[in-house]
């Protein structure tokens, strides 16, 4: 029995069919790297080179560390620094906090789905957008003076206040706040559909603790584990935020990431060399932090197993937790303020100060709008609308190369593609500007849309990551053992039954898309206006009312492509319960 | 008649630990062999090698043979072996009757053909009429029945069970059994089964192997 005998050294699904498989994952692998990589390669060097003097295209060709003695040597310098360590640490601790405790306090009350409807509208909101639209509800003639005024307060005209803008930073910090509080509450929530969470409450109150302290000490440490990437992207984006900062932020000094903004805006082009050298600093700064921030993380773990191990029933904890989820949800309220604000003053025609409501309505402002905002708005729906479909089959062929090819994705959350997200956009934007330079392609469309890839294509891959993956892989191999093709299987199995998070990933990535502003001015060269470029340059200077317009529509844009993504797939499998129940 | 499923000298190894040992097992068509064992035995894994879907760290050697054709390197989808699991696995995003449609070979072209195959395949399943249902409505022995007609149309050479019979309960569980071995004794398809319920085992009336607790 020769044949019987033979061992034949054998892969898994036979070498044949196996080799061809590992090579698209390495191909897209490479698509991935020189569509992403390049740029943020290309990106820091010509930022770094620039702050040690070398920018040959304005005359310098010498290293030097003038750059960085002009930087250190502006007025106000340190109050900069100060402010945006500050501001950034403050907002990141903060939202971690309010979040944990908010779900702590909330959670088993509300249910996933009720959060993603709730939440939509200030997740999908732009930066700018928000940002604009807290200044409204808070500046000193804005809405909660005059909800106020004068009955509690007894202002009749606006009290001479820095309510925005102040010198410490609280409403950048509430503006973060507003933004990040909503992004953590998801991937909170999304990270307590892998853990037991009932037994364990179960369990914990058994033996005799509270529920927010099991949520604490039991529950919490499993959540953070598993959010450890989304934590990071909060903390260098307040850090680094400036399109945020530039309307709530204090203006004299002001924070890092726009004393750089400012320099790399200016008319005057020697203001580049130092601008880089700032920038620089902002990475120097970001690394510092996330690595102060991993210490911190171990000190904690330490920490909190000694607390949790000591066996504290911590009954008496749970008013604090309450305390922190009250302020979490007066964010989440002041974020829909705004939302409202900004649509009140883009219908107002005539609002005397005090009052609560405009004594006069109109659309006037939005019909008169309509021509100067016909092609910011173009321009905006097709680069979202383009960088979110390639990125969404990008992330399709990446994940499907990754079934093929047999990767698990492991524990391990971190991964090169999310580089674009750990990195302060600032310290690689005037760089990425300079490489499509060379290639002469600066202020080109395509050149905004590949610049706005960076930061879509991560998100949309974060988004579907889990739900793919999470699909049972026998649907495949049913599938397979009826005789279909892999990529037929793709097609007709896989695509419909995950129809939901592939929609639901889009339209993030089309809010990301949206509210990109350094890299439209940057890339665009000031060229290529979107609603966000012309929404943060007339914010400070303009009529509340036309701002009003341009940040709510701005806002409408992705909440519409968001709620489709809600719609269509319960319109779709409507008859298939199924589906209606993922 | 040579569509037998056999398997020669199948070894299959984790990390150096040896699941399967040199298994030979020819099973003849018309009849069904049972595979009984703990769990971890390494029971569905050798469902997987020989259905093409053995996940990547574990390493086999051997054939797997249907009738006189070698599937061994071939995908799954050419094994022409059908499959049953645990679960049902109905794709949720189809109706039953294009659940079943699904499962035709494309080389029957025409509509009314495929339509009529469908139709006789819920006859069969004494489910006429539930081509627009959807699968969620429907009953675990109703589902079950979908499923092994979802194979059948397939047209598949040889049948593996993996355990489809341990989520339904004992009554189910004993017509559904039947249902399966009746129509693949009848299709004289040559069935291996997996499960660790020893009722399974007699009720496939054949061969039974069982599988030991691993060498080291």
């Amino acid at each position: 029995m020769d044949a019987a005998l033979r061992r034949i050294g054998f892969q898994p699904r036979g070498l044949a069919p196996f080799l061809p498989r590992l090579r698209l994952l390495h191909l897209v692998g490479a698509v991935v790297l020189g569509v992403l990589g390049a740029p943020i390669a290309a990106g820091l060097v010509f930022t770094v080179l620039p702050s040690f003097g070398y920018l040959p295209s304005i005359g310098g060709d010498r290293l030097s560390l003038q750059p960085w003695r002009d930087l250190f040597g502006t007025p106000g310098f340190a109050a900069s620094l100060g402010l945006t360590v500050s501001t950034g640490l403050a907002a990141t601790v903060l939202g971690l906090v309010l979040s944990f405790a908010f779900c702590a306090v909330v959670h088993g009350r509300m249910r996933e789905r009720g959060a993603d409807g709730l939440l939509a509208p200030l997740l999908a909101a732009p930066h700018a957008a928000m940002a604009i639209g807290l200044a409204f509800l808070m500046a000193p003639s804005g809405w909660l003076f005059r909800i106020t005024s004068p009955w509690l307060t007894g202002y009749e005209v606006p009290p001479d206040l820095a309510t925005v803008q102040d010198q410490w930073g609280a409403a950048l910090i509430i503006g973060l706040l507003i933004k990040e509080l909503p992004f953590l509450l998801i991937v909170i929530l999304a990270a307590l559909n892998q853990i037991p969470v009932d037994q364990q409450m179960r369990a914990g109150r058994a033996l005799g603790y509270g529920q927010g302290i099991v949520w604490i000490k039991i529950v919490a440490p499993q959540v953070y584990a598993q959010i450890r990437l989304p934590v990071f992207v909060v903390l260098v984006f307040s850090l680094s935020v400036v399109d945020m900062a530039l309307i709530l932020a204090p203006t004299n000094p002001p924070p890092l990431s726009v004393v750089a903004f400012r320099w790399f805006m200016s008319p005057d082009v020697t203001r580049f060399l130092p601008a880089a050298a700032a920038a620089t600093l902002q990475l120097v700064m970001v690394v510092a932090a996330v690595g102060l921030w991993r210490l911190g993380e171990r000190g904690i773990g330490w920490g909190g197993l000694w607390w949790t191990t000591r066996g504290g029933r911590g009954v008496t904890g749970e008013p604090g937790l309450k305390l922190a989820a009250a302020f979490g949800m007066a964010v989440l309220m002041l974020g829909f303020g705004s939302l409202v604000a900004l649509a009140i003053w883009s219908v107002a025609w005539r609002w005397p100060f005090p009052d609560a409501l405009p004594s006069t309505w109109s659309l006037h402002i939005w019909s008169r709008q309509i021509h100067a905002l016909a092609w910011p708005f173009g321009n905006t729906v097709a680069l979202a609308a383009v960088t979110t479909v390639l990125a969404a089959l990008l992330a399709i062929v990446w994940l499907e190369a990754e079934d093929r090819a047999g990767v698990k994705r492991g524990t391990a959350v971190f991964h090169p593609v999310y580089v674009p997200l750990l990195l302060p956009q600032i310290a690689f934007m005037f760089g990425a500007q300079v490489l499509v330079a060379k290639i002469r392609i600066d202020g080109t469309f395509l050149a905004v849309a590949w610049a706005h890839l960076l930061f879509v294509f991560p998100y949309v891959l974060l988004a579907l990551a889990d739900p793919w993956k999470a699909l049972d892989p026998r649907y495949g191999r049913s599938a397979a053992a009826l005789g279909v093709s892999p990529s037929a299987t793709l097609i007709r199995v896989k695509l419909p039954i995950l129809l939901k998070p592939i929609l639901i990933a889009s339209a993030i990535g089309f809010a990301v898309s949206v509210a990109q502003y350094l890299p439209t001015l940057f890339v665009g060269g000031g060229r290529v206006a979107t609603l966000t470029t012309e929404a943060v340059a007339i914010a400070s200077s303009g009529d509340r009312r036309v701002v009003g317009v341009l940040a709510f529509l701005q806002i409408l844009l992705p909440l519409a492509v968001y709620l489709a993504a809600l719609l269509i797939p319960r319109i779709v499998f409507a008859n298939r319960r199924g589906l209606a129940r993922r | 008649m040579t569509n037998a499923l056999i398997i020669r000298s199948a070894t299959i190894s984790i990390g150096g630990r040896i699941l399967v040992s040199n298994l030979n097992l020819v099973v003849e068509p018309g009849t069904a062999v049972t595979i009984m064992g703990p769990s971890g035995s390494g029971k569905s894994t050798l469902i997987a090698f020989i259905g093409g879907h053995l996940d990547r760290p574990f390493h086999a050697t051997g054939r797997v043979l249907v009738g006189e054709r070698d599937v061994t390197e071939l995908p799954p989808e050419r094994r022409g072996i059908g499959m049953l699991f645990q679960d049902d696995l109905l794709f949720p995003h189809l109706s039953v009757g294009a659940n079943l449609a699904f499962g035709l070979p494309a080389s029957k072209k025409d509509r009314r053909v495929r339509r009529a195959h469908v139709a006789q395949a819920l006859e069969e399943a004494e489910l006429s009429g539930f081509e627009e249902r959807d699968p969620a409505t429907l009953s675990g022995g109703q589902r079950a029945r979908i499923a092994l007609m979802r194979t059948l149309l397939a047209a598949p050479k040889a049948l593996l069970l993996d355990e489809p019979f341990s989520k339904l309960d004992s009554e189910l569980r004993r017509d559904f059994r039947r249902f399966v071995f009746d129509r693949a004794t009848a299709d004289r398809l040559p069935v291996l089964l997996v499960t660790h319920d020893p009722d399974d085992a007699a009720a496939a009336n054949g061969e039974i192997l069982t599988l030991g607790p691993q060498v080291e």
